[in-house]
Protein backbone atom coordinates (compact mmCIF):
# COMPACT_ATOMS: atom_id res chain seq x y z
CA UNK A 1 0.00 0.00 0.00
CA UNK A 2 0.82 3.24 -1.05
CA UNK A 3 1.71 4.36 3.05
CA UNK A 4 4.88 4.70 5.04
CA UNK A 5 4.83 2.40 7.96
CA UNK A 6 5.84 4.30 10.95
CA UNK A 7 8.19 3.42 12.70
CA UNK A 8 6.08 1.72 16.03
CA UNK A 9 6.99 1.09 19.54
CA UNK A 10 7.46 3.22 22.71
CA UNK A 11 8.61 6.19 23.35
CA UNK A 12 12.03 5.46 25.73
CA UNK A 13 10.47 7.34 28.51
CA UNK A 14 9.32 4.39 30.96
CA UNK A 15 12.14 2.66 29.74
CA UNK A 16 10.02 -0.48 29.41
CA UNK A 17 10.19 -2.87 26.49
CA UNK A 18 7.92 -3.67 24.29
CA UNK A 19 7.66 -5.73 21.64
CA UNK A 20 7.53 -3.91 18.07
CA UNK A 21 4.39 -3.83 16.63
CA UNK A 22 4.82 -4.22 13.49
CA UNK A 23 2.93 -3.41 10.19
CA UNK A 24 1.36 -6.65 8.29
CA UNK A 25 0.57 -4.40 5.57
CA UNK A 26 2.98 -5.35 2.59
CA UNK A 27 3.62 -2.36 0.04
CA UNK A 28 1.77 -2.89 -3.00
CA UNK A 29 3.20 -0.26 -5.31
CA UNK A 30 5.64 -1.77 -7.40
CA UNK A 31 2.78 -4.74 -7.89
CA UNK A 32 0.37 -1.80 -9.10
CA UNK A 33 2.72 -0.38 -10.96
CA UNK A 34 3.21 -3.72 -13.13
CA UNK A 35 -0.43 -4.51 -12.92
CA UNK A 36 -0.51 -1.18 -14.87
CA UNK A 37 2.13 -1.40 -16.81
CA UNK A 38 0.70 -4.88 -18.12
CA UNK A 39 -2.66 -3.64 -18.52
CA UNK A 40 -1.56 -0.61 -20.80
CA UNK A 41 0.81 -3.28 -22.74
CA UNK A 42 -2.31 -5.31 -23.64
CA UNK A 43 -4.67 -2.24 -24.56
CA UNK A 44 -2.43 -0.99 -26.96
CA UNK A 45 -1.55 -4.28 -28.65
CA UNK A 46 -4.91 -6.30 -29.08
CA UNK A 47 -6.41 -5.82 -32.25
CA UNK A 48 -10.17 -4.91 -31.60
CA UNK A 49 -11.58 -4.22 -34.95
CA UNK A 50 -11.34 -7.16 -37.34
CA UNK A 51 -11.04 -6.36 -40.82
CA UNK A 52 -14.33 -6.15 -42.73
CA UNK A 53 -14.94 -7.44 -45.83
CA UNK A 54 -16.50 -6.94 -49.08
CA UNK A 55 -17.36 -10.34 -51.09
CA UNK A 56 -16.83 -10.28 -54.78
CA UNK A 57 -17.96 -13.44 -57.28
CA UNK A 58 -16.21 -13.53 -60.48
CA UNK A 59 -17.93 -14.50 -63.52
CA UNK A 60 -16.68 -18.27 -64.35
CA UNK A 61 -15.46 -17.96 -68.25
CA UNK A 62 -18.17 -19.44 -70.77
CA UNK A 63 -17.56 -22.76 -72.33
CA UNK A 64 -17.96 -23.47 -76.10
CA UNK A 65 -21.52 -24.65 -75.60
CA UNK A 66 -23.13 -21.44 -74.02
CA UNK A 67 -24.22 -18.50 -75.27
CA UNK A 68 -23.41 -15.15 -73.31
CA UNK A 69 -26.66 -13.85 -71.99
CA UNK A 70 -28.38 -10.84 -73.28
CA UNK A 71 -28.24 -7.84 -70.97
CA UNK A 72 -31.16 -5.80 -70.67
CA UNK A 73 -30.70 -2.28 -69.76
CA UNK A 74 -26.38 -2.71 -69.12
CA UNK A 75 -25.10 0.15 -68.21
CA UNK A 76 -20.77 -0.33 -69.07
CA UNK A 77 -18.23 1.68 -67.17
CA UNK A 78 -14.84 2.24 -68.62
CA UNK A 79 -12.47 2.98 -65.68
CA UNK A 80 -9.28 5.28 -65.99
CA UNK A 81 -6.72 6.72 -64.93
CA UNK A 82 -7.01 10.00 -62.63
CA UNK A 83 -10.33 8.58 -61.23
CA UNK A 84 -12.31 9.28 -64.65
CA UNK A 85 -14.85 6.92 -65.39
CA UNK A 86 -16.01 6.91 -68.70
CA UNK A 87 -19.63 4.97 -69.76
CA UNK A 88 -22.38 4.47 -72.29
CA UNK A 89 -25.30 2.47 -71.61
CA UNK A 90 -26.54 0.00 -74.00
CA UNK A 91 -24.88 -2.35 -76.59
CA UNK A 92 -21.68 -0.89 -78.30
CA UNK A 93 -21.92 0.31 -81.97
CA UNK A 94 -18.40 1.38 -83.34
CA UNK A 95 -18.19 3.46 -85.90
CA UNK A 96 -19.57 1.89 -89.38
CA UNK A 97 -20.93 -1.19 -87.68
CA UNK A 98 -23.09 -3.44 -89.91
CA UNK A 99 -26.41 -2.88 -88.09
CA UNK A 100 -26.29 1.26 -89.23
CA UNK A 101 -26.42 2.12 -85.62
CA UNK A 102 -24.98 5.58 -84.70
CA UNK A 103 -21.63 4.68 -82.91
CA UNK A 104 -21.37 4.81 -79.27
CA UNK A 105 -20.57 7.79 -77.64
CA UNK A 106 -18.44 7.30 -74.25
CA UNK A 107 -20.11 9.92 -71.55
CA UNK A 108 -17.78 11.14 -68.77
CA UNK A 109 -18.05 11.21 -64.99
CA UNK A 110 -16.76 11.39 -61.49
CA UNK A 111 -16.48 9.91 -58.39
CA UNK A 112 -18.20 12.55 -56.81
CA UNK A 113 -21.88 12.86 -55.29
CA UNK A 114 -23.00 14.51 -58.21
CA UNK A 115 -20.92 12.11 -60.69
CA UNK A 116 -21.10 8.54 -61.02
CA UNK A 117 -24.10 8.92 -57.42
CA UNK A 118 -26.43 10.78 -59.38
CA UNK A 119 -26.21 9.20 -62.28
CA UNK A 120 -27.07 5.69 -60.97
CA UNK A 121 -29.62 7.16 -59.12
CA UNK A 122 -30.97 8.11 -62.62
CA UNK A 123 -30.45 5.14 -64.49
CA UNK A 124 -31.56 2.51 -62.07
CA UNK A 125 -34.56 4.40 -61.22
CA UNK A 126 -36.87 1.93 -61.39
CA UNK A 127 -35.47 -0.33 -58.78
CA UNK A 128 -34.77 2.40 -56.58
CA UNK A 129 -38.51 3.18 -56.53
CA UNK A 130 -39.57 -0.49 -55.75
CA UNK A 131 -37.13 -0.72 -53.04
CA UNK A 132 -38.36 2.17 -51.43
CA UNK A 133 -42.01 1.96 -51.31
CA UNK A 134 -40.61 -1.62 -50.12
CA UNK A 135 -38.82 0.16 -47.74
CA UNK A 136 -41.53 2.69 -46.44
CA UNK A 137 -43.86 -0.89 -46.01
CA UNK A 138 -41.03 -2.70 -43.90
CA UNK A 139 -41.19 0.96 -41.82
CA UNK A 140 -44.72 0.78 -40.96
CA UNK A 141 -44.16 -3.04 -40.08
CA UNK A 142 -46.35 -3.81 -42.73
CA UNK A 143 -43.26 -5.90 -44.14
CA UNK A 144 -40.91 -8.43 -42.26
CA UNK A 145 -37.28 -7.83 -42.58
CA UNK A 146 -37.02 -11.06 -44.31
CA UNK A 147 -39.28 -10.71 -46.30
CA UNK A 148 -38.15 -7.50 -47.23
CA UNK A 149 -34.43 -8.47 -48.01
CA UNK A 150 -35.64 -11.16 -50.08
CA UNK A 151 -37.93 -8.76 -52.46
CA UNK A 152 -35.44 -6.19 -52.33
CA UNK A 153 -33.32 -8.56 -54.13
CA UNK A 154 -35.88 -9.64 -56.29
CA UNK A 155 -36.26 -6.39 -57.35
CA UNK A 156 -32.52 -5.90 -57.92
CA UNK A 157 -32.58 -9.20 -60.55
CA UNK A 158 -35.67 -7.86 -62.07
CA UNK A 159 -34.85 -7.34 -66.18
CA UNK A 160 -36.28 -3.37 -65.24
CA UNK A 161 -33.03 -2.87 -62.87
CA UNK A 162 -30.51 -1.69 -64.56
CA UNK A 163 -26.75 -4.66 -64.84
CA UNK A 164 -23.47 -2.87 -64.40
CA UNK A 165 -20.57 -4.11 -66.56
CA UNK A 166 -17.33 -2.59 -64.78
CA UNK A 167 -14.04 -2.79 -67.62
CA UNK A 168 -10.80 -1.36 -66.31
CA UNK A 169 -8.18 -0.57 -68.60
CA UNK A 170 -4.05 -0.92 -67.28
CA UNK A 171 -3.98 2.64 -65.83
CA UNK A 172 -7.13 2.42 -63.50
CA UNK A 173 -6.37 1.50 -59.35
CA UNK A 174 -7.66 -0.98 -57.30
CA UNK A 175 -9.72 1.86 -55.24
CA UNK A 176 -11.17 2.97 -58.28
CA UNK A 177 -12.80 -0.90 -59.27
CA UNK A 178 -13.56 -0.99 -55.06
CA UNK A 179 -15.54 2.44 -55.16
CA UNK A 180 -17.54 1.74 -58.44
CA UNK A 181 -18.31 -1.25 -56.92
CA UNK A 182 -19.50 0.12 -53.43
CA UNK A 183 -21.42 2.83 -55.36
CA UNK A 184 -23.33 0.12 -57.20
CA UNK A 185 -24.32 -1.15 -54.05
CA UNK A 186 -25.54 2.17 -52.49
CA UNK A 187 -27.71 2.78 -55.34
CA UNK A 188 -29.26 -0.99 -55.61
CA UNK A 189 -27.58 -2.56 -58.86
CA UNK A 190 -27.87 -6.08 -57.89
CA UNK A 191 -26.12 -7.34 -61.09
CA UNK A 192 -22.47 -5.79 -61.33
CA UNK A 193 -20.20 -7.44 -63.02
CA UNK A 194 -16.22 -7.06 -62.52
CA UNK A 195 -13.54 -8.33 -64.57
CA UNK A 196 -15.16 -7.84 -67.77
CA UNK A 197 -12.08 -7.71 -70.90
CA UNK A 198 -12.24 -4.33 -72.88
CA UNK A 199 -13.08 -4.72 -76.04
CA UNK A 200 -10.30 -3.36 -78.44
CA UNK A 201 -12.93 -1.24 -80.13
CA UNK A 202 -13.88 0.31 -76.70
CA UNK A 203 -10.54 0.64 -75.77
CA UNK A 204 -9.28 2.42 -78.99
CA UNK A 205 -12.48 4.91 -77.88
CA UNK A 206 -11.29 5.27 -74.63
CA UNK A 207 -7.81 5.91 -75.47
CA UNK A 208 -9.21 8.70 -77.84
CA UNK A 209 -10.78 10.37 -75.36
CA UNK A 210 -8.22 10.66 -72.38
CA UNK A 211 -5.49 11.74 -74.92
CA UNK B 1 -2.20 15.45 30.44
CA UNK B 2 -4.85 16.17 27.48
CA UNK B 3 -2.54 17.34 25.11
CA UNK B 4 -3.85 16.69 21.71
CA UNK B 5 -2.05 13.80 19.79
CA UNK B 6 -1.00 14.17 16.18
CA UNK B 7 -1.59 11.13 13.87
CA UNK B 8 1.91 9.33 13.76
CA UNK B 9 0.77 7.79 10.61
CA UNK B 10 0.44 9.47 7.22
CA UNK B 11 -2.64 9.53 5.47
CA UNK B 12 -3.20 6.50 3.16
CA UNK B 13 -5.97 5.40 1.23
CA UNK B 14 -7.00 1.65 0.44
CA UNK B 15 -5.85 0.94 -3.20
CA UNK B 16 -7.05 -2.87 -3.08
CA UNK B 17 -10.33 -1.99 -5.12
CA UNK B 18 -7.84 -0.23 -7.59
CA UNK B 19 -5.71 -3.22 -7.42
CA UNK B 20 -8.51 -5.49 -8.11
CA UNK B 21 -9.68 -3.83 -11.35
CA UNK B 22 -6.80 -3.29 -12.62
CA UNK B 23 -6.05 -6.86 -12.26
CA UNK B 24 -9.56 -7.94 -13.94
CA UNK B 25 -8.63 -5.52 -16.47
CA UNK B 26 -5.25 -7.05 -17.47
CA UNK B 27 -6.40 -10.51 -17.15
CA UNK B 28 -9.18 -9.31 -19.58
CA UNK B 29 -7.23 -7.73 -21.97
CA UNK B 30 -4.36 -10.98 -21.64
CA UNK B 31 -7.38 -13.44 -22.85
CA UNK B 32 -9.05 -11.61 -25.21
CA UNK B 33 -5.69 -10.24 -26.91
CA UNK B 34 -5.28 -11.22 -30.62
CA UNK B 35 -2.00 -10.40 -31.56
CA UNK B 36 -1.31 -8.10 -34.58
CA UNK B 37 1.61 -10.12 -36.28
CA UNK B 38 4.35 -8.27 -38.02
CA UNK B 39 3.43 -7.70 -41.70
CA UNK B 40 5.93 -7.62 -44.74
CA UNK B 41 4.25 -4.68 -45.78
CA UNK B 42 1.71 -2.24 -45.00
CA UNK B 43 -1.10 -1.59 -47.31
CA UNK B 44 -3.74 0.94 -47.04
CA UNK B 45 -7.33 -1.12 -48.35
CA UNK B 46 -9.55 1.23 -49.57
CA UNK B 47 -12.73 2.22 -47.80
CA UNK B 48 -16.32 0.52 -48.44
CA UNK B 49 -19.53 0.58 -46.67
CA UNK B 50 -19.55 -3.14 -46.71
CA UNK B 51 -18.96 -4.26 -42.98
CA UNK B 52 -18.98 -7.91 -43.15
CA UNK B 53 -16.15 -8.93 -41.04
CA UNK B 54 -13.45 -11.35 -42.45
CA UNK B 55 -13.93 -15.32 -41.73
CA UNK B 56 -10.86 -16.62 -39.90
CA UNK B 57 -10.13 -19.32 -41.55
CA UNK B 58 -9.04 -18.06 -44.70
CA UNK B 59 -5.87 -18.26 -47.74
CA UNK B 60 -4.68 -14.10 -47.25
CA UNK B 61 -2.94 -12.49 -50.51
CA UNK B 62 -1.85 -9.38 -50.14
CA UNK B 63 -0.72 -7.19 -52.89
CA UNK B 64 1.14 -3.57 -51.93
CA UNK B 65 1.13 -0.66 -54.02
CA UNK B 66 3.95 -1.75 -56.33
CA UNK B 67 1.49 -4.74 -57.31
CA UNK B 68 3.58 -7.24 -55.65
CA UNK B 69 1.95 -10.16 -54.03
CA UNK B 70 2.16 -11.86 -50.66
CA UNK B 71 0.55 -14.61 -49.38
CA UNK B 72 -0.23 -16.45 -45.82
CA UNK B 73 -2.96 -18.45 -43.92
CA UNK B 74 -4.82 -17.92 -40.85
CA UNK B 75 -4.05 -20.86 -39.16
CA UNK B 76 -0.36 -21.96 -37.78
CA UNK B 77 -1.39 -25.96 -38.61
CA UNK B 78 -1.92 -25.24 -41.98
CA UNK B 79 1.01 -22.98 -42.47
CA UNK B 80 3.51 -26.13 -41.33
CA UNK B 81 1.90 -28.56 -43.18
CA UNK B 82 2.00 -26.48 -46.49
CA UNK B 83 5.74 -26.07 -45.98
CA UNK B 84 6.16 -29.17 -45.69
CA UNK B 85 3.95 -30.27 -49.10
CA UNK B 86 5.44 -27.17 -51.32
CA UNK B 87 9.32 -27.83 -49.87
CA UNK B 88 8.49 -31.30 -51.46
CA UNK B 89 7.28 -30.20 -54.50
CA UNK B 90 9.90 -27.32 -54.97
CA UNK B 91 12.65 -29.62 -53.46
CA UNK B 92 13.67 -27.29 -51.40
CA UNK B 93 14.87 -28.29 -47.82
CA UNK B 94 14.01 -26.62 -44.03
CA UNK B 95 15.43 -27.12 -41.29
CA UNK B 96 13.54 -28.02 -38.02
CA UNK B 97 13.76 -24.01 -36.76
CA UNK B 98 12.75 -22.77 -40.21
CA UNK B 99 9.62 -24.90 -39.75
CA UNK B 100 9.08 -23.21 -36.67
CA UNK B 101 9.20 -20.12 -37.75
CA UNK B 102 7.15 -20.10 -40.56
CA UNK B 103 4.29 -21.37 -38.26
CA UNK B 104 4.76 -17.73 -36.94
CA UNK B 105 4.90 -16.02 -40.36
CA UNK B 106 1.74 -14.61 -41.28
CA UNK B 107 2.27 -13.39 -44.93
CA UNK B 108 5.46 -13.15 -46.68
CA UNK B 109 6.50 -12.16 -50.73
CA UNK B 110 9.76 -14.09 -51.88
CA UNK B 111 10.05 -17.22 -53.79
CA UNK B 112 10.38 -20.53 -52.46
CA UNK B 113 14.45 -20.94 -52.81
CA UNK B 114 14.76 -17.28 -50.95
CA UNK B 115 12.43 -18.47 -48.39
CA UNK B 116 14.92 -20.45 -45.78
CA UNK B 117 17.40 -17.38 -46.28
CA UNK B 118 14.15 -15.23 -45.66
CA UNK B 119 13.28 -17.29 -42.67
CA UNK B 120 17.07 -17.30 -40.81
CA UNK B 121 16.38 -13.77 -41.01
CA UNK B 122 15.57 -11.42 -38.03
CA UNK B 123 12.30 -9.71 -37.81
CA UNK B 124 13.93 -6.32 -39.05
CA UNK B 125 16.06 -7.87 -41.28
CA UNK B 126 13.35 -8.94 -43.04
CA UNK B 127 11.80 -5.79 -44.29
CA UNK B 128 15.03 -5.00 -46.00
CA UNK B 129 15.45 -9.05 -47.65
CA UNK B 130 16.37 -9.06 -51.25
CA UNK B 131 15.07 -10.11 -53.53
CA UNK B 132 11.52 -9.43 -52.31
CA UNK B 133 9.36 -9.23 -55.40
CA UNK B 134 6.49 -10.63 -53.94
CA UNK B 135 5.40 -14.52 -54.30
CA UNK B 136 5.83 -15.45 -58.16
CA UNK B 137 2.49 -15.67 -60.03
CA UNK B 138 3.21 -15.14 -63.74
CA UNK B 139 2.10 -18.23 -66.02
CA UNK B 140 5.35 -19.68 -66.31
CA UNK B 141 5.75 -20.06 -62.92
CA UNK B 142 2.71 -19.92 -60.73
CA UNK B 143 4.29 -20.54 -57.03
CA UNK B 144 1.19 -18.44 -55.99
CA UNK B 145 -0.86 -21.22 -57.53
CA UNK B 146 0.51 -23.88 -55.69
CA UNK B 147 0.15 -22.40 -52.23
CA UNK B 148 -2.84 -21.22 -52.38
CA UNK B 149 -3.68 -24.87 -53.51
CA UNK B 150 -2.28 -26.65 -50.84
CA UNK B 151 -3.08 -24.84 -48.32
CA UNK B 152 -6.78 -24.62 -49.17
CA UNK B 153 -6.23 -28.25 -48.77
CA UNK B 154 -5.00 -28.18 -45.48
CA UNK B 155 -7.44 -25.54 -44.32
CA UNK B 156 -10.04 -28.01 -45.58
CA UNK B 157 -8.20 -30.58 -43.60
CA UNK B 158 -8.56 -28.83 -40.16
CA UNK B 159 -11.94 -27.56 -40.78
CA UNK B 160 -12.97 -31.33 -41.26
CA UNK B 161 -11.36 -32.52 -38.28
CA UNK B 162 -12.78 -29.70 -36.27
CA UNK B 163 -16.31 -30.73 -37.89
CA UNK B 164 -15.70 -34.57 -36.92
CA UNK B 165 -14.54 -33.81 -33.46
CA UNK B 166 -17.52 -31.62 -32.39
CA UNK B 167 -19.88 -34.16 -34.04
CA UNK B 168 -18.56 -36.93 -32.23
CA UNK B 169 -18.47 -34.69 -29.10
CA UNK B 170 -22.18 -34.39 -29.95
CA UNK B 171 -21.46 -30.37 -30.34
CA UNK B 172 -22.85 -27.96 -32.54
CA UNK B 173 -20.16 -26.96 -35.40
CA UNK B 174 -19.56 -22.82 -35.27
CA UNK B 175 -16.39 -23.26 -37.41
CA UNK B 176 -16.92 -21.62 -40.97
CA UNK B 177 -15.21 -23.18 -44.40
CA UNK B 178 -11.44 -22.08 -45.52
CA UNK B 179 -12.00 -19.03 -47.74
CA UNK B 180 -9.93 -16.88 -49.66
CA UNK B 181 -9.30 -13.41 -49.03
CA UNK B 182 -7.58 -10.27 -51.05
CA UNK B 183 -5.83 -7.75 -49.43
CA UNK B 184 -5.06 -4.53 -51.79
CA UNK B 185 -3.47 -1.32 -51.64
CA UNK B 186 -5.90 1.27 -52.66
CA UNK B 187 -3.40 2.59 -54.76
CA UNK B 188 -2.25 -0.25 -56.52
CA UNK B 189 -3.07 -1.03 -60.30
CA UNK B 190 -5.98 -2.87 -60.76
CA UNK B 191 -4.46 -4.81 -63.15
CA UNK B 192 -1.94 -6.09 -60.67
CA UNK B 193 -4.98 -7.17 -58.56
CA UNK B 194 -6.53 -8.59 -61.52
CA UNK B 195 -3.53 -11.23 -61.76
CA UNK B 196 -4.44 -12.49 -58.78
CA UNK B 197 -7.40 -12.83 -59.49
CA UNK B 198 -6.70 -14.87 -62.35
CA UNK B 199 -4.45 -17.14 -60.46
CA UNK B 200 -7.86 -17.94 -58.69
CA UNK B 201 -10.15 -18.09 -61.30
CA UNK B 202 -7.23 -20.17 -62.98
CA UNK B 203 -8.13 -22.64 -60.39
CA UNK B 204 -12.07 -21.85 -60.62
CA UNK B 205 -12.34 -20.20 -57.59
CA UNK B 206 -14.55 -17.54 -58.19
CA UNK B 207 -15.91 -15.77 -55.13
CA UNK B 208 -13.34 -14.25 -52.47
CA UNK B 209 -13.62 -11.53 -49.54
CA UNK B 210 -12.07 -8.25 -50.80
CA UNK B 211 -10.86 -6.46 -47.34
CA UNK B 212 -11.74 -3.12 -47.11
CA UNK B 213 -11.58 -0.56 -44.10
CA UNK B 214 -14.82 0.18 -42.99
CA UNK B 215 -16.20 3.89 -44.30
CA UNK B 216 -17.63 5.93 -41.52
CA UNK B 217 -21.49 6.61 -41.63
CA UNK B 218 -24.16 4.30 -42.12
CA UNK B 219 -24.93 2.55 -45.50
CA UNK B 220 -28.03 4.25 -46.54
CA UNK B 221 -28.17 6.03 -49.51
CA UNK B 222 -28.52 9.37 -48.36
CA UNK B 223 -25.42 8.44 -45.88
CA UNK B 224 -23.11 8.24 -48.85
CA UNK B 225 -19.78 10.47 -47.76
CA UNK B 226 -17.73 9.03 -50.80
CA UNK B 227 -15.36 11.97 -52.64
Amino acid sequence: MAEIAESGGGHGKGGKKRAKKQSTRVDMTPMVDLAFLLLTFFVLTSTFSKPKSMELSLPAPLDENTKPSDIKNGVTFLLTKDDKIFYYAGEFYPVGNEKGKPATVLQETNFSPEGLHKLLMEQNQWANTEIDKLRAQNKAKTLADTTFNRMAVDVTANTLAITALIKTDDQATYRNAIDMLDELKICNVGKRVLGVEMMASEYALLQEKIK
Amino acid sequence: MGKIKVAAHAPSIDMTPMVDLAFLLVTFFMLTASFRMAEPVIVDPPSSVSDKTLPENTVLITVDNIGRAFFGVGNGEARTNTLAKMSEKYGVKFNADQIKKFGGLSSFGVEIKDLPRYLDASEAERLRFQPQKGVPLDSVNNQLRDWINISATELNVIYMRNKDKAAELGQEFKGEKPRYAIKADGKAKYIYVKDVFKTFTDMKIYTFNLITSLEGGSSAPAAETKH
